[in-house]
C-alpha cells in the first residue's frame, strides 16, 4: 500500500427518480482509495454500497444520476462523463467490476473464449491470434486447468467457481488499475469462496491493482481488507484499518453489526439484534440515520447530522458519541475481547487457526 | 444427555435417492444416509451446493421419493407408498420453512390467506372466527401483528416475510420442521432476529428442527448436533461442539478451515485446507457409519477408522494433559 490516492470521491450524492419521487441513495460520501490497497465496503442491503461504487464506472441505472460531488481519477472528474464513448477508455480498461452471480454476468450462448477475447480486442487493438493467446494465458492465470481445450466451451459447461474465475479473467484481461468486486463470492460455496478470495489476493500481488470489495459478510472483510468502510443509510459512517474496525469500533451501528453475528453468539442465549428497520431514503433524513434504532442515541442525534470525528490518523467515525461533550458509552459486552473470543473458538479443531 | 434414553422422532435408514436423468443416466443425490433425529433437538445438515442436503430434506417432506431405504417418523414408515391418512398426517406434522421468503409466498395473496392456506387444505378450523383466531395467534407468535393480515407479502421487509413463512408452518401445529436455509437470504441483523425466533419457538412449542444450511458458523450457534454431507454421503455426525473441537473426517476439516470468521488476525493467519479425496482409503471396501466416540459418527472403512481412532486419541491426550 502506498500513499498515492488513485481515486478520490468527494461529497458524492446519488438520486434515483422512482414514480415521480426522488430517492437519495447516496448522501455525500467521500472516499479516497490508495494505490494497491484492498478497501472493503460493508453494509446491509439497501445501504447504498453497490450504488456508490457504480459511480466509479458510470453504471448507474438510467433513472439515477449523480446530483452532487466529484469522483477524481487521474485528474479527470468521472461524474462529468456522459456517453458510453466517454467511458470507453475507463470502464473495463482502467476500472473493472466483478459481479455477484457469474451465471448472469456471462453470456450463455457465447463461448468462454469469445467472451474473453472480445474484451481484449475491443480495448487493445491487436490481432485475433494474439488476443486468443492472451486470453488463454489469462485463463491459466486464474487457474483454469487445460485452458486451451476449455477455450471453446460454453458457460454451462463450467462449474460456479470456474465461471467466477472466468469473470475475473475477463475483468483483468485489460490490466485495470482498480478492480471492483461486488459481492464476488456470495453466490458461491464456502470452500470455493476461499479459493476465489485467495485467487484475487494472489493476482493483486502479481498485477498490483487496487481492490474495492463490496460485501455484507464480515468474515470475508476480515480476510481480505486492509481498510474498511461501514455504510448505513447511504453514508459511510465509519472507516479505518480492518483491525480498528473489528477491535476498536466506535459507531453504534458498527457495534450492532458485529454484535449480531451468529459466530460470536452464545448457545442458549439470544443473539443481539438491531430493532426497527433501515430508514426510507425517500424521506429527508435529519440527524444521524441510525438514531431511531440506536439504544445509545443522544438528543442531538435526532436533530443534527454528526460530522466525522477523528479516532486515529486512519480511523474516523460519524457519531456524536465521540464529541467531547457526549456521555461515555462503552461498546457492548458481546464484542469486547473479540479476538480472544474467536481465538478460543478456533484454536481447537486443529484446522482453524494457525498462529 | 446420553442418546439412548432420548426419543427418536425421525429416523433415516439406509436411504438412497437417485434421479434418472435420461436413458441409463442417473444421479445419485443421496447415498446410504443413516441417522436419527431426537425429539426436541435442532439437527443441522451442512454441505455445499449439490451435496444433496435439500434433496434429503425434501425426501422427508415426501417430495422426492427414496430409491432405497426408508424414513420413519415416530416409528412409522413415511417413505414410499403409504396410506392417504398417513400421508395427511405427515403433511400436517412435518412443515417446511424455505430459504427465500420473497419467492415462497404467493405475492398475489394476502398474508391472511398465505398463513391460513394449510388450515383451508385440512379444514382445521371450526368456523371463520376460529380460523381468524388461529391466524392471529400464529402471527403474534412470530412477532407480527394481527393487523398485518390484510397486507401483501411485498409490503414487508425480508425479515418480516421470513416470519410469515414461519407462521405459515406453525399454524399447522407441527411436531417437526424442515428449515431449508432459512436465513441465507437475509441480512446480518435480520438473521439474528430469525434465529432467536426459531430458538424461542422451539422451546415454547416443543419443536424439532432439521436445519439445512451451508454456513457452519451459523449452525454452531443454533444446532445441537451436526451432520456434514458431501457429494450425497453423510461423512460425519457429532454434537456441534464436538464437531468443532474434534473434526475428524478430512472433508469436515477442510470445510471448517474455510468458514469465514469476523476477526482479521485469525483470518489472516489461517490456512485454507483443500479436501483431497485421494487421501482416503482406496481399497474399495464399502464405507459405513462407525461410531468413533459416543455420539460421534464417521463414514469410513475399517482402515480409515483405525487412523481416525489414533488421531482422536492423540488429540484428546494433548488437550486433556
Amino acid at each position: 500500500m502506498s500513499n498515492n490516492v488513485i481515486i478520490s470521491a468527494k461529497d458524492v450524492e446519488v438520486k434515483f427518480r422512482v414514480r415521480d419521487k426522488y430517492l437519495t441513495a447516496i448522501r455525500n460520501v467521500s472516499l479516497d482509495l490508495y494505490e494497491g490497497e484492498t478497501f472493503a465496503i460493508v453494509g446491509e442491503s439497501g445501504s447504498g454500497k453497490s450504488v456508490f461504487t457504480k459511480t466509479f464506472t458510470g453504471m448507474l441505472e438510467s433513472n439515477g444520476k449523480i446530483s452532487n460531488g466529484s469522483v477524481m481519477f487521474h485528474g479527470m472528474d468521472l461524474t462529468k462523463l456522459k456517453s458510453d464513448k466517454d467511458w470507453e477508455g475507463i470502464r473495463g480498461a482502467k476500472i473493472s467490476t466483478i459481479f455477484q452471480d457469474p451465471m448472469t454476468s456471462l453470456n450463455p450462448i457465447r463461448t468462454i473464449g469469445y467472451q474473453i477475447t472480445e474484451v481484449i480486442e475491443k480495448h487493445q487493438k491487436i490481432s485475433k491470434a494474439d488476443a486468443k493467446k492472451q486470453a488463454i494465458e489469462m485463463m491459466e492465470r486464474v487457474g483454469i486447468p487445460d485452458a486451451k481445450n476449455r477455450f471453446d466451451e460454453y458457460p454451462f459447461q463450467y462449474s460456479g467457481g470456474m465461471r467466477q474465475r472466468i469473470v475475473i479473467a475477463i475483468a483483468l484481461s485489460c490490466h485495470p488499475e482498480i478492480l471492483i468486486c461486488d459481492e464476488p463470492t456470495t453466490a458461491l460455496d464456502v470452500t470455493i469462496q476461499a479459493q476465489i478470495i485467495d485467487l484475487i489476493r494472489n493476482l493483486q500481488k502479481e498485477l498490483g491493482f487496487t481492490t474495492l470489495y463490496i460485501t455484507h459478510d464480515l468474515g470475508v472483510v476480515a480476510n481480505v481488507a486492509d481498510r474498511v468502510g461501514v455504510m448505513y443509510g447511504g453514508q459511510i459512517i465509519e472507516y479505518g484499518t480492518v483491525e480498528e474496525i473489528f477491535f476498536d469500533p466506535r459507531h453504534p451501528y458498527t457495534w450492532a453489526l458485529l454484535s449480531s453475528l451468529p459466530q460470536i453468539g452464545e448457545k442458549g442465549k439470544d443473539l443481539y439484534y438491531i430493532t426497527g428497520t433501515p430508514p426510507s431514503l425517500f424521506n429527508k433524513i435529519t440527524g444521524d440515520a441510525f438514531a431511531p434504532r440506536n439504544e445509545h442515541a443522544l438528543n442531538i442525534d435526532f436533530e443534527q447530522e454528526p460530522p466525522f470525528f477523528k479516532v486515529s490518523d486512519t480511523h474516523y467515525a460519524k457519531t456524536w458519541l465521540l464529541d467531547p461533550r457526549a456521555p461515555k458509552v462503552e461498546k457492548p459486552e458481546a464484542i469486547r475481547d473479540l479476538h480472544e473470543k474467536i481465538k478460543k473458538m478456533t484454536e481447537k479443531g486443529g484446522a482453524f487457526y494457525v498462529e | 444427555m446420553s442418546n439412548e434414553d432420548r426419543e427418536v422422532i425421525l429416523s433415516i435408514k439406509n436411504v438412497d435417492i437417485t434421479f434418472h436423468t435420461g436413458h441409463k443416466k442417473k444421479v445419485e443425490a443421496v447415498k446410504n444416509a443413516n441417522f436419527d433425529i431426537y425429539k426436541g433437538e435442532t439437527f443441522a445438515l451442512v454441505g455445499e451446493s449439490g451435496s444433496g442436503k435439500t434433496t434429503l430434506g425434501r425426501a422427508i417432506m415426501r417430495i422426492n421419493p427414496c430409491s432405497a431405504g426408508e424414513i420413519l417418523f415416530e416409528g412409522k414408515r413415511i417413505s414410499g407408498k403409504i396410506s392417504r391418512a398417513d400421508d395427511r398426517n405427515v403433511v400436517r406434522n412435518i412443515q417446511m420453512i424455505f430459504q427465500d421468503p420473497a419467492a415462497s409466498l404467493n405475492e398475489r395473496a394476502t398474508i391472511d390467506y398465505c398463513v391460513s392456506e394449510g388450515l383451508y387444505n385440512f379444514h382445521l378450523y371450526k368456523n371463520e372466527q376460529d380460523r381468524i383466531a388461529k391466524v392471529d395467534k400464529a402471527l403474534t407468535d412470530v412477532g407480527l401483528l394481527p393487523e398485518h393480515k390484510s397486507r401483501y407479502p411485498h409490503e414487508f421487509s425480508g425479515g418480516q416475510r421470513q416470519r410469515v413463512g414461519i407462521a405459515r408452518a406453525l399454524i399447522m401445529d407441527p411436531k417437526f420442521i424442515v428449515a431449508d436455509e432459512p436465513i441465507s437470504a437475509l441480512d446480518v441483523s435480520i438473521r439474528a432476529q430469525v434465529l432467536n425466533l426459531m430458538n424461542k419457538l422451539k422451546t415454547e412449542k416443543n419443536l424439532t428442527y432439521l436445519f439445512i444450511a451451508h454456513d457452519l458458523s451459523v449452525v454452531r450457534f443454533i444446532a445441537d448436533r451436526i451432520a456434514v454431507i458431501h457429494h450425497g454421503e453423510i461423512v460425519e455426525i457429532a454434537e456441534s461442539e464436538t464437531l468443532f473441537e474434534y473434526p475428524i473426517h478430512p472433508y469436515t476439516i477442510a470445510l471448517l478451515s474455510t468458514v469465514p470468521m469476523p476477526d482479521p488476525i485469525v483470518e489472516k493467519n489461517r490456512k485454507h485446507i483443500v479436501y483431497d479425496p485421494s487421501q482416503l482409503d482406496q481399497s474399495g471396501e464399502q464405507r459405513e457409519m462407525r461410531e468413533l466416540r459416543p455420539g460421534h459418527f464417521v463414514y469410513c472403512t475399517s482402515k480409515e477408522f483405525a487412523d481416525y481412532e489414533e488421531k482422536i486419541s492423540k488429540l484428546e491426550k494433548e488437550r486433556n494433559g
